[in-house]
């Protein structure tokens, strides 16, 4: 079997590798061909040992593959651990990037860095992989910091755009912050633990549970608390939770399969992924959880409203998704891993669609981004119409849709969650759907409804982009749809990640509701009389009224709402506050630990100022060298006298 | 008796012998002091029962190293006055130092007579035994390896010396054989096209 | 009767006449070739000395060595001495100061 995962993890490698530095030479068709293949083989492979998990005919593997070193007993070295969990993550990381891979094929058509992009996103395919199949912190770490990497390439991909390398360094800058809590975190785990294998770590925890440590003078913190919570930091810079979340919406500078692929439904679901890994760690510490669940909630609901003042289509999406990892952070606040990543895999399909579908239609109007200047364009566009009518449906959770069955036990796993902040958390994702709905389809009706507000020459070129663009809406439509229906009582309430997700008895709120929302029809049946239902489909009718009904409405409302809209628009002031009181404080810092610490203690007094001291005791010691054959002599004299003095005197003493 | 009388004699004349080398005023004259210092030496050697030492002492040094140095200084025929005529001027130094080795030899010689007068002289050897045998028995045995050095080392000095003295001189008459090898035919012919010469 | 001490003052009288040489006669360099050997020889004594007086055959071990050495070095100075008077007229000391620092 380790073959195989060998074979899953290193078949997009070598494609990039071959698409990246051969490039030239296998040509255009020869780069998308050989990516291509490469995930596919992936994703046939993934999808066979989830089968396989699933029947029982694969056990779950957990094994070393390369020793790299061994250092005091800690042992470094790269692993796989394969169960229902990372399978699941496997098989849908390799579905999307398949399917991102073939419409990039149109996407990119005209593009001169084509092989280098197919290098790319094949490059990033291996490094999720590698993360998700980590069997220990430290290829953990690898695979974060890979496709962070990746992420970085992929928003600067177009380099000569200045807000394109802008919106590269925030991201990574942003995810530094977020990177150096997990880096302490796993220093603690190391610390703590003595161990970077997630097995041994499990098994410790209870052990180390009861450990307090003081940080500051006279606070005590458990140990456990504290690393979930360095952890954590982490997953909120990968899963731009808030307030590290400001570098997501920025990063659609990059090309839209990469919003799509990275910046939607893999990449930035690495922060839910390792927290869900880490459900042993996390179930012990009521406090981490709090914090989970608080900042979960926030970002589902404030991140939402903002969408709604949003022009630009791909920021539209980016919005809703940095809303929808709130949810998936709330599900994990709750106890609810298994809601979260369900909710996760659903996500990805719906929301790789959703951006598709906008990149489809900023094919067809040739790079225009702006909803107020699109309008009508179901007559041209059915294809990317109907699929993104399915998507935005799955988004928003209608009934029956594989968003509306994650989505609901989220809610209601939060409904029955005691921690502390459950009832903010509660009415936040309450309030959160109705923002969804609203969004969604104010987008939605923008794009394709109303009336054209295009210029001619953008109408006599509007027609369907080509099947390869249009083929992989359809593939994700498909799941985005019927997923709900087919996985949700095995994912949510039939113990499908067995072993991999540890939920303790008092915390497993997913089991409360498996009373009243047991199966799908029953959670159908069930969703009448929450007001999830009413508030989703209120959105939806508030769209309706405002963008399709009465168009004049909503910018009265915007005057007369100044001040919110002010506040919206400007993104609660967290780039205003970044740049005008951070940065220049960290800039403020860092100039003077280089003037203090690097230009004067170091350059100027260590490297420059012994250079000076050796040239100083050699400007005193050449007036010795006189040249005079008869002074060294006496110098020698002199010495010898004195060692003659010493021994002499040596004598007299013993 | 014999002994005391031997030793306080040639004592006295190598102590001569060195105040000599120091205080000629003729380099050429110090050197034939020098000799007769290493020739008193000897003596004094034969007296400890060094009786290989001493004679290698008259062959190597007298007969070569010091041949060598007159040779030298005759070679290089510097007026004796600009070399010497420092005696009194720096002679007041040279009592300073002079007076504090002195004094901390006689620390070491005479402030501890008893740990000196201890060692007392073994017995002399038999007339027929060999100093040169026993020193031969130690030299190629135990020492061998810094006896094949010292052969090697002397060789060094002797490319050394050679090195540094050999000059070539301009205008010598001699044949360069690897010269000769290396010549190459464009050195040495040139082809010249001339215009036939036509009668008038 | 002549012991240990007689023998260990003649070869400190001669290293200290070696010494005094050296400072009196600081401006030739042969002069000052010529008290290193006196020097040397009292060194050799002293081996000698007390070879004897040990007796213990390593001693004149070394002086074989260091006779080794010291015709050596004699040979490579005069060596010098010979190149140094070719390229200028003098073999004053004082002269010699092209190493100054």
């Amino acid at each position: 079997m380790q073959n195989v995962y060998l074979a899953i993890v290193l078949a997009p490698l070598l494609a990039a590798i071959v698409a990246g530095l051969f490039g030239r030479q296998v040509g255009r068709a020869g780069a998308h061909t050989v990516t291509i293949l490469g995930v596919a083989i992936s994703f046939v492979l993934s999808a066979w040992v989830l089968w396989g998990l699933l029947a029982g005919s694969i056990q779950p593997y957990n094994g070393t593959v390369y020793e790299w070193a061994v250092v005091d007993g800690v042992r470094l070295e790269v692993g796989f651990l394969v169960d229902r969990l990372s399978a699941l993550m496997m098989t849908v990381v390799t579905f999307v990037s398949l399917c991102v891979h073939v419409y990039t094929i149109g996407y990119m058509h005209d593009d001169p860095g084509y092989q280098r992009f197919f290098s790319y996103i094949s490059l990033f395919t291996f490094a999720m992989l590698m993360l998700v199949m980590a069997n220990n912190f430290l290829q953990l770490f690898f695979g974060w910091e890979a496709v962070g990497l990746v992420s970085y390439l992929l928003i600067g991909f177009w380099y000569k755009k200045p807000s394109a390398v802008h919106a590269n360094m925030k991201a990574f800058l942003v995810n530094r912050v977020g990177d150096f809590g997990f880096l302490l975190g796993i220093a603690g785990v190391l610390f703590w633990f003595g161990s970077l294998d997630y097995a041994t770590v499990f098994e410790r925890a209870p052990a180390v549970a009861g450990t307090q440590v003081s940080i500051f003078a006279g606070s005590s913190w458990s140990v456990l608390t504290l690393v979930c919570i360095l952890l954590f930091i982490g997953a909120m810079g990968k899963s731009a939770q808030v307030p590290l979340h400001v570098w997501l919406p920025d990063s659609m500078e990059g090309p839209t399969p990469i919003s799509a692929l990275i910046h939607a439904a893999t990449m930035v679901t690495a922060g839910i992924f390792m927290v869900a890994r880490m459900s042993p760690l996390f179930e012990l510490s009521t406090t981490a959880l709090s914090v989970v669940l608080v900042i979960g909630a926030t970002t589902a609901f404030f991140m939402g409203l903002l969408g709604l003042v949003q022009n630009d289509i791909k920021r539209v999406v980016a919005y809703s998704t940095l809303s929808q990892l709130g949810y998936m952070t709330v599900a994990l606040g709750a106890s609810a891993y298994a809601a979260g990543i369900f909710h996760l895999a659903t996500h990805a399909f719906f929301k790789a669609l959703l951006f598709l579908a906008a990149g489809s239609v900023i094919i067809a109007m040739h790079h225009e981004q702006d909803i107020r200047k699109m309008g009508g364009l179901r007559r041209y566009l059915p294809v990317t119409y109907w699929t993104a009518l399915l998507g935005s449906l799955a988004l928003i959770g209608f009934p029956g849709f594989s968003g509306f069955f994650s989505k609901d036990a989220i809610i209601e796993a939060v409904h029955h969650a005691e921690l502390p902040g459950a009832g903010y958390a509660y009415a936040c994702v309450l309030a959160g759907v109705f923002v969804t709905a609203l969004y969604s389809f104010r987008m939605f009706f923008l794009v394709f409804h109303g009336e054209e507000r295009f210029d001619a020459p953008t109408r006599s070129h509007l027609h369907e982009p080509p099947l390869v663009v249009t083929g992989p809406l359809v593939a994700l439509a498909v799941p985005s749809v019927v997923l709900g229906w087919l996985a949700m009582e095995a994912v949510l309430f039939g113990g499908f990640f067995g072993d991999a997700i540890f939920v303790l008895p008092e915390n497993d709120t997913l089991a409360a509701l498996a009373g009243t929302a047991g199966t799908a029809t029953a959670m159908l049946a069930h969703s009448v009389v929450t007001p999830t239902l009413w508030l989703a489909l209120a959105g939806l009718a508030t769209a309706w009224f405002l963008y399709l009904k009465r168009p004049d409405l909503p910018g009265r409302i915007a005057a007369r709402l100044a001040t919110p809209r002010q506040v919206l628009e400007q993104k609660y002031y967290f780039d205003a506050v970044n740049e005008h009181l951070l940065a220049p404080l960290a800039r403020g810092l860092g100039g003077l630990l280089w003037r203090t610490g690097d230009g004067a203690i170091i350059d100027g007094a260590l490297v420059n100022g012994s250079a000076r001291l050796v040239g100083w005791l050699s400007g005193v010691v050449r007036r010795l060298q006189s040249g005079y054959l008869y002074h060294y002599a006496f110098g020698m004299f002199i010495g010898l006298g004195l060692i003659l003095a010493w021994l002499v005197l040596g004598i007299g003493r013993g | 008796m014999i002994e005391a009388v031997i030793f306080y004699f040639f004592g006295a004349v190598l102590l001569g012998a060195a105040i000599g080398v120091i205080a000629s005023r003729n380099p050429v004259h110090s050197a034939m002091f020098l000799v007769l210092s290493f020739f008193t030496s000897a003596f004094i050697w034969l007296l400890l029962e060094a009786e290989f030492l001493a004679i290698v002492l008259v062959l190597v040094y007298v007969g070569a190293v010091m041949v060598l140095f007159l040779f030298v200084v005759m070679m290089l025929d510097v007026a004796p006055d600009r070399l010497q005529g420092g005696f009194t001027a720096y002679a007041p130094q040279a009592l300073v130092i002079v007076a504090l080795v002195v004094a901390m030899l006689g620390v070491v010689l005479w402030a501890q007579p008893g740990q000196l007068s201890m060692l007392e002289a073994p017995p002399r050897a038999p007339p027929d035994a060999s100093n040169t045998e026993a020193l031969g028995a130690v030299l190629y045995t135990e020492y061998v390896y810094a006896f094949e050095l010292a052969a090697v080392l002397l060789l060094v000095a002797i490319v050394a010396a050679i090195v540094l003295t050999m000059r070539k001189r301009p205008g010598l008459k001699a044949q360069d054989v690897p010269a000769q090898l290396a010549v190459r035919r464009e050195e040495r012919v040139r082809l010249v096209r001339m215009k036939p010469e036509r009668d008038e | 009767m002549i012991g240990l001490s007689h023998y260990l003052t003649l070869s400190g009288i001669l290293f200290t006449l070696g010494i005094a040489g050296i400072f009196i006669n600081r401006r030739n360099l042969i002069l000052l070739l010529m008290c290193v050997e006196l020097m040397l020889l009292a060194v050799n004594f002293n081996f000698i000395i007390l070879s004897r007086f040990l007796d213990d055959i390593a001693g004149q071990v070394f002086v074989f060595f260091i006779l080794t050495v010291a015709a050596a070095e004699a040979a490579i100075g005069l060596a010098i001495l010979v190149v140094l008077f070719r390229s200028r007229p003098s073999v004053q000391v004082d002269e010699l100061d092209s190493m100054k620092g």
